[in-house]
């Protein structure tokens, strides 16, 4: 028994210590951090207890930033998935350049974000951008896409879901494709409706696929910033500034460090309630054979 | 070295004694073997500044074989400042690095730089300090130091097509020499069909550099944006609303500026496609533009108010400290030699930046250039209206509140006096910490 506890812990320890290293550790040390104002040349840190937390709560910048990213969130997550979802249908049924279709759906995963970012710069460019030069063909005006405080966020959320959705298609697709083929045939026999077979059989055994489906969605729109860095910097006027692009600023530009530490805090702590919300509630009505 | 240096006392001591010996006895130095320095340079991978910069710094070594020079290009300006912070503060950071004239503030508050008087303390070095425009060595003077030198220094310039100028009726060879000039005649220039505007009459990026746009226009109005050792702004000065008014004219009384945020990155392409009449833009644009108009155009000082004006831009070298006394002297040799007029004159050539001092501007070199290409000058002639670019302690948040708000004002959300009340209440309570008590 002694020794199988001695065996069991020296087995984790190598992922134990990278775990401990890199996300333990730094996190630990932020929450301290956040009871600290910044140092500043040769002025030591001092302790301030929840000052950081009380002027957080009076910065509208961070109001922005949490609504932002709850708006991005509530947008990029449900539609991504669906759009996965769709198109993994779509590409599992026996259709005319199958590979071709699955391969065009996944491409703009494979790209880095920032080409990505690059690219839909130029579709949204005023005039003769991508998007302005269609709708000109129809008498569109000119569309300042993201020097608008309405279109910038949308404009974000687009990019996202176009480069989210071809991932997570890849997972429905592989669950679609492990599904047994009988089932269908009974479903058949037994007169049911596409609709109803869907409904009834593939959406319920497609759910632990979809709870990892989600969870990586979540994690995403909060940590996808990258094409905010490329494209508006945040603007106009903090209309795209999510809570990752903040912490950067905060830590990076500002230099910041009590600030950024406090904004980490607060974004540990609402993803942590959002896993255990997914995982402790979600979780249990997910059928695992 | 670098664990020795626990205050800026310290070092300024140790370098004054140290730097006299090394400075008597290069001889000394060559034995000791080669001296490495390192400059983070703000340029993304491969771009033409890349091969501009490795070629001088490969000249530099060859006529210097005892320094080694590494240039290391370090992506956006703020790209460059982040990583030279942060690799100072872990202490591997380079000797040098060229960043925006205006973060000095925050690095001297920092406490991570070395200033230049400290080194440059014989009468040659003294005198090459002297040589540069005072309007380039404000923003790097700070409480008496010199804490940047002058390098990819800029302005603000006007340009202008001369094609759409002339089919709008308009004199092709005049720029817009007031703000009534510039609003009416960039009307003029307008291009419709039915209700859709093909080309504009005038765009002022209104991102990524926000205030710096706009501090023309305040300049112009006869306001100043920050003072006090950057302690104060003014940002709701009746001359700072002026300013920020006339911005709003041109796209509400004039409607010859595109309503909303003129991105800065398609400026210059939007002028090349012949989409807009005037840009107000970075002379750094300026071989760009050259290289790529397909329509003779001009270059213009900004049009000017109660008195002409725009602010300087661009970056100074910055030494930083973890720079051991032998990596300064070598630092000070390689600027010394980076900023001799003949090589001023050449990269002011290469690039369109400022030459930064009078006597570049007087090399045979320069003189045949701007003799063929007369636009090359403007920016020049423009320097003795020029001021220094806004900057205080706390610089980043304190431009990025003001940035907010104009960026408000411009999309329509807040008036230009409330707009800047609120930037002026933010930037005063950012630089409550600094006021002296």
């Amino acid at each position: 028994m002694r020794r199988e506890t001695v065996q069991g812990w020296l087995l984790i320890l190598p992922a134990l210590l990278l775990l401990v290293a890199f996300t333990h550790w730094p996190a630990a040390t932020t929450i301290i951090d956040s009871f600290y104002t910044t140092p500043k040349g040769s002025r030591p840190p001092r302790f301030v207890g929840f000052e950081n937390y009380a002027d957080l709560m009076t910065d509208p910048v961070f109001w922005t930033a949490l609504r932002n990213n709850a708006v991005y969130a509530l947008w990029t997550i449900p539609a991504s998935v669906i759009l996965a979802l769709v198109m993994a249908l779509a590409v599992n049924t026996a259709i005319p350049g199958r590979a071709l279709v699955r391969m065009a759906y996944f491409t703009p995963t494979m790209l880095p974000m920032i080409a990505v970012a690059n690219i839909w710069l130029f579709f949204f460019t005023p005039d003769y951008g991508l998007f302005d030069h269609v709708l000109g063909f129809f008498g569109g005006v000119r569309h300042n896409w993201l020097g608008d405080r309405d279109t910038a966020l949308p404009a974000m959320i687009v990019v996202a879901v176009w480069k989210e959705a071809g991932f997570f298609m890849i997972f429905y697709l592989a669950a679609l494709q492990a599904m047994p083929p009988d089932l269908k045939e009974c479903a058949a026999l037994e007169g049911s409706s596409r609709w109803n077979f869907f409904r009834r059989v593939t959406l319920p055994l497609l759910m632990p696929t979809t709870l990892f489906v989600l969870v990586n969605a979540v994690i995403n729109a909060f940590r996808l910033v990258d094409h905010v860095v490329v494209m508006t910097r945040g603007g106009p006027d903090n209309a795209t500034t999510l809570l990752l692009y903040y912490i950067y600023e905060a830590g990076f530009r500002f230099w910041d460090q009590a600030l950024a530490a406090t904004l980490t805090v607060v974004l540990l702590a609402l993803l942590g309630l959002l896993a255990w919300l997914q995982f402790g509630v979600l979780g249990k009505r997910v059928h695992y054979r | 070295m670098r664990n020795l240096t626990p205050t800026r006392r310290t070092v300024l001591a140790g370098a004054a004694t140290l730097a006299a010996p090394v400075l008597a006895a290069p001889a000394i130095v060559h034995a000791q073997g080669t001296t490495e320095i390192e400059f983070y340079f703000p340029v993304a991978v491969g771009g033409p500044i890349t091969k501009i910069i490795d070629g001088y710094v490969a000249d530099f070594m060859k006529e210097n074989p005892d320094i080694k020079v590494k240039p290391v290009y370090a992506g956006s300006y703020v790209d460059t400042l982040t990583k030279a912070v942060t690799a100072t503060k872990a202490g591997q950071g380079p000797q040098m690095a060229l960043v925006l004239a205006v973060d000095a503030y925050s690095l001297v508050d920092d406490e991570l730089l070395i200033p230049f008087d400290s080194i440059a303390t014989s009468d040659a070095d003294k005198a090459w300090l002297k040589a540069f425009y005072p309007a380039f060595m404000a923003n790097g003077t700070i409480d008496g130091h010199i804490w940047g030198v002058p390098f990819q220094r800029s302005t603000i310039v006007a340009y202008w097509n001369k094609d759409i100028f002339k089919a709008a009726g308009l004199d092709p060879e005049k720029a817009p020499a007031t703000w009534e000039e510039n609003g009416e005649w960039t009307a003029k220039t307008l291009k419709r069909e039915g209700d859709r505007v093909t080309s504009w009459g005038i765009e002022i990026p209104g991102d990524g550099f926000t205030y710096w746009l706009y501090q023309g226009m305040v300049a112009q109005a006869g306001g100043e944006l920050a003072g006090d050792n950057g302690r104060k702004t003014f940002f709701n000065s009746a001359a700072a609303v002026e300013g920020l008014q006339y911005w709003l004219d041109l796209m509400g009384k004039y409607k010859s500026h595109p309503p909303g945020i003129s991105a800065w990155g398609t400026g210059p392409r939007d002028f090349l496609e012949g989409k807009v009449a005037v840009i107000w833009h970075t002379t750094g644009n300026l071989t760009n533009i050259k290289n790529n108009a397909k329509f003779p155009f001009g270059v213009s000082m900004l049009p000017a108010h109660q008195r002409r004006g725009s602010p300087t831009g661009g970056g100074n070298f910055h030494m930083f400290k973890g720079a051991n006394p032998g990596q300064q002297q070598a630092c000070l040799r390689l600027l010394r030699w980076l900023t001799s007029p003949e090589k001023a004159a050449q990269w002011s050539m290469d690039t369109g930046y400022v030459a930064p001092r009078a006597d570049a501007w007087e090399t045979p070199a320069m003189k045949a250039y701007v003799a063929g290409f007369p636009q090359a000058a403007v920016a020049r002639d423009q320097l003795p209206f020029a001021v220094a670019e806004l900057s205080t302690h706390d610089n980043q948040r304190v431009a990025q509140a003001l940035t907010d708000e104009l960026q408000a004002a411009l999309l329509g959300r807040k008036q230009a006096k409330q707009a800047l009340d609120d930037a002026q209440e933010k930037a005063t309570r950012l630089l409550k910490p600094f006021q002296k008590s």
